[in-house]
């Protein structure tokens, strides 16, 4: 029981880290068209050039983990997720690729930036999808115990999704305003106090609609001994979009990303506990689905010893690489 | 029509096959890279920061697609093939977990310093910068052979209620299998990486552009060569006992004997039919195969037919796959005697001959690396885990459909952004060579003095 709880932990680290890190690497990408000046994306590139290959590699463990881990919620949840993974692998390839070929392209250049914003939008959508289908929950046949095919395309997770592009989008914008300086920072100052009220807008209607769309989420959300901490969180997630609307209003350049990074952490929190404990939805409990204790265990060991290691020296390389961002960066 | 199996089988093949070129290349030039840094800080000789610049801007745009083609990888096998991570997850997703952690958080954390960090750290900083970087590709491909080596060779487990359960980690990674295939495939990439650093310097010294550089990289290279040849010979030999040891059918399906018999002639050309259950013809070599796979002469070797068909390997792709592989090893031993030999006499850089065949030497390493492979991975078949899982009961129920769309991208993708794009902007910076680094000096931060353009 511990050693599937604590992997369970971890896997929960794992995946926000992801999302924060990845989140606003994606949320740059998804700015792309509204800043149309070169030199200008060029500094937008230039602040996640050295640090987006680490940002991935959080999903890459996620992946890598949930198969060590819990093989059975593996392999039953990425087989239904199968178009909505492929998109988000392409996505992030043409990401990655565009962020490569851009540095060295002249003609190119136009086709590349089309690439970063396409395969950033892309990813972002598939993500939507498949948050959209993890909280509607799946249906099984009940004769194989199969899954039913075709459950990650919804009108939910369309609205996920749609909600996604928004987040990254304003996490995007505030790590831009944390990195540059000038003129373009007074830009993404004006992104995000749009941004932000869509966002605000985004997550009511997320989470009015979340709960119609799952019978979990349903007894979960409405169950009389939740509703006082229900009320909490709802008192705090307004408190912190307060925070942000204030530090935009008032410039401050650190205060936007950071209460940003709390309010991602929150709604994360909301999304995952509705579900527990339930791995695939309605189907498989994360108790169900571990691997066995000798291989928790041996992989516990060289978690616990290489993930504050790789915490350490992964911060160190943002503060080689942090302050403000004014020129562009090739190698 | 095709069935989602077999699509999957090609799309896993496709993508293994275009993503191994990348790791392979950047494990080499990493390796490259480090000795040359580490040649330069020591000696201050501006050839080798002229070398290090250059083959960089190779290396980071190589690495790049590693990352990306990368996760299409691993996402793969729990889209396409989740009957095989069910029951092996126990097993192989930990290893897993421990290349990421070990060597994929290393490269990511220092290859920013390492490409970026020129003018924010110091020379020493960014050594070790690259040096991690190094360790972290080398540790990366030993988890990767440990997993597949326990697909060859499973070792340290026990099967309860139907799922594999690892009963001796310390049997796992330290597979006996895995060792020397880990340093043949390590010897491959150095060798493949220097043929590249041959061809892109004989090209400069036919064009008589760069020419102190250009020889400076094919010197070094070639010295390389020489003295790994003898070596990855050696260590193949060795694989191939260990092969005849753990997988005696894959080395039929090598040497294309269907009957089990001592003695076994090497056949040169031959075409091993699985539908017919013989060779169409042959041509062979008295008591050769019998001596490379036991060192004897009279040395028995198990014949295909001695297990039924069903459990018999495609042997024509397997049998030709490996003698590409140890043509172009003889290739390049027959290279590295000829070059060293010019080298010694003082007349390699003179020799049009020479310069032009090495011009054309630079994807050889490639295609022995993935017929190597092929080799191994076609003679473990029809099954995943050798004698365990059928490849047949590893695939996921999915749509035949889904598959086909996700292939037909894959294919699309991949030919114009790693075939067309990846070689296109490959080629501009080998035409435009080291040149703009001429004037650079790298640190100037540390010395007081002003940044100079083009080193940003």
């Amino acid at each position: 029981m511990e050693l599937a709880l604590t992997w369970l932990l971890i896997i929960a680290f794992i995946i926000i880290m992801y999302i924060l890190l990845d989140g606003f690497t994606l949320g740059v990408g998804l700015l792309f068209p509204l800043i149309k000046e070169d030199s200008e994306r060029d500094i937008m590139v230039t602040t996640v050039l050295p640090v987006w290959d680490g940002n991935e590699t959080w999903l890459v463990f996620a992946g890598a983990a949930l198969y060590g881990a819990f093989p059975l919620a593996f392999s039953t949840l990425f087989p239904i997720w199968y178009i909505p993974l492929m998109l988000l692998i392409f996505g992030l390839l043409l990401r990655g690729i565009a962020f490569e070929f851009r540095l060295k392209a002249h003609e190119t250049r136009r086709l590349w930036d089309w690439c970063l914003f396409g395969g950033s939008l892309m990813a972002v959508i598939a993500q939507g999808l498949v948050i959209g289908s993890f909280v509607s929950g799946f249906q099984f046949n009940p004769a194989t115990g199969e899954a039913i095919r075709k459950q990650w395309f919804s009108g939910f997770g369309l609205f996920c999704a749609l909600a996604l592009i928004i987040a990254y989008g304003l996490l995007g914008s505030a790590r831009l305003i944390k990195k540059t300086s000038g003129s373009l920072q007074t830009k993404f100052y004006k992104i995000s106090a749009k941004l932000q009220w869509l966002l605000m807008l985004a997550v009511i209607i997320v989470g009015v609609y979340s709960p119609q769309s799952s019978r979990l989420q349903m007894r979960y959300w409405f169950d009389l001994q939740h509703s006082a901490f229900i009320l909490v969180f709802l008192i705090i997630m307004a408190f912190l979009f307060a925070i942000h609307a204030l530090a935009i209003k008032n410039r401050f350049e650190n205060l936007p990303f950071a209460s940003l990074i709390i309010i991602f952490i929150l709604a994360y929190l909301a999304l995952v506990t509705s579900n527990l404990p339930y791995l695939v939805p309605n189907q498989i409990t994360f108790m169900q689905a571990k691997a066995d204790d000798g291989a928790l265990l041996f992989m516990l060991v060289g978690a616990a010893i290489l993930i504050p290691v790789l915490l350490f020296y992964t911060a160190y390389a943002y503060k080689i690489f942090g302050g403000k961002t004014n020129e562009k960066i090739s190698y | 029509m095709f069935t989602a199996l077999e699509l999957s089988r090609i799309q896993f093949a496709f993508t293994v096959s275009f993503h191994i070129i990348f790791p392979a290349f950047s494990i080499g030039l990493a390796m490259f890279l480090t000795v040359m840094e580490g040649l330069w800080l020591y000696t201050k000789n501006p050839l080798y920061y002229q070398a290090i610049r250059f083959w960089t801007k190779v290396f980071a745009l190589t690495f790049g697609m590693g990352v990306v083609s990368g996760i299409v990888m691993e996402f793969q096998l729990g889209t396409n093939w989740a009957g095989f991570t069910k029951q092996i997850g126990s097993v192989l997703g930990p290893l897993f977990v421990y290349e990421v952690l070990s060597a994929f958080f290393i490269e990511a954390g220092f290859i920013g310093i390492m490409l970026f960090g020129w003018n924010k750290v110091g020379p020493k900083l960014h050594y070790l910068a690259t040096i991690l970087v190094t360790i972290g590709t080398t540790i990366s491909a030993y988890w990767i052979m440990s997993a597949n080596s326990w697909m060859q060779h499973p070792v340290g487990y026990q099967i309860i209620d139907g799922k594999f359960i690892t009963t001796d980690w310390l049997a796992v990674v330290f597979n006996p299998y895995t060792l020397p295939r880990f340093i043949h495939m390590m010897l491959a990439a150095y060798l493949a990486t220097s043929f590249v650093i041959i061809s892109v310097s004989a090209y400069y010294l036919l064009n008589n552009q760069f020419v102190d550089f250009a020889k400076k990289c094919l010197s070094s290279a070639i010295i390389v060569v020489m003295i790994i040849i003898p070596i990855q010979i050696y260590i193949g030999d060795e694989s191939g006992i260990k092969v005849h040891e753990a997988q005696p059918i894959k080395t039929a399906a090598i040497e294309g004997i269907w009957d089990t018999q001592k003695g076994a002639p090497l056949l040169i050309v031959a075409w091993p039919s699985n539908a017919e259950q013989r060779n169409l013809f042959e041509v062979g070599i008295p008591y050769g195969a019998a001596l490379i796979n036991t060192h004897k002469l009279d040395g028995e070797l198990q014949g295909l037919k001695s297990v039924p068909q069903e459990d018999q390997p495609e042997a024509w792709i397997v049998f030709y796959a490996f003698r590409i592989m140890v043509g172009i090893g003889l290739l390049m031993f027959t290279y590295a005697i000829v070059a060293i030999w010019l080298l010694l006499r003082g007349k390699l850089f003179q020799s049009r001959l020479m310069l032009q065949a090495s011009k054309y030497m630079a994807p050889t390493g490639f295609i022995a690396i993935i017929t190597g492979w092929f080799t191994a991975e076609v003679g473990r078949q029809p099954w995943a885990v050798y004698g365990l899982i059928r490849v047949n009961d590893a695939v996921s129920n999915v749509s035949m459909h889904d598959v086909l769309v996700s292939l037909a991208l894959i294919i699309i993708v991949y030919g114009i952004i790693f075939g067309v794009f990846y070689f296109h902007f490959l080629n501009k910076t080998i035409k435009k060579g080291p040149a703009d680094f001429d004037s650079v000096e790298p640190f100037y931060f540390l010395r007081g003095a002003q940044p100079q353009e083009g080193d940003k």
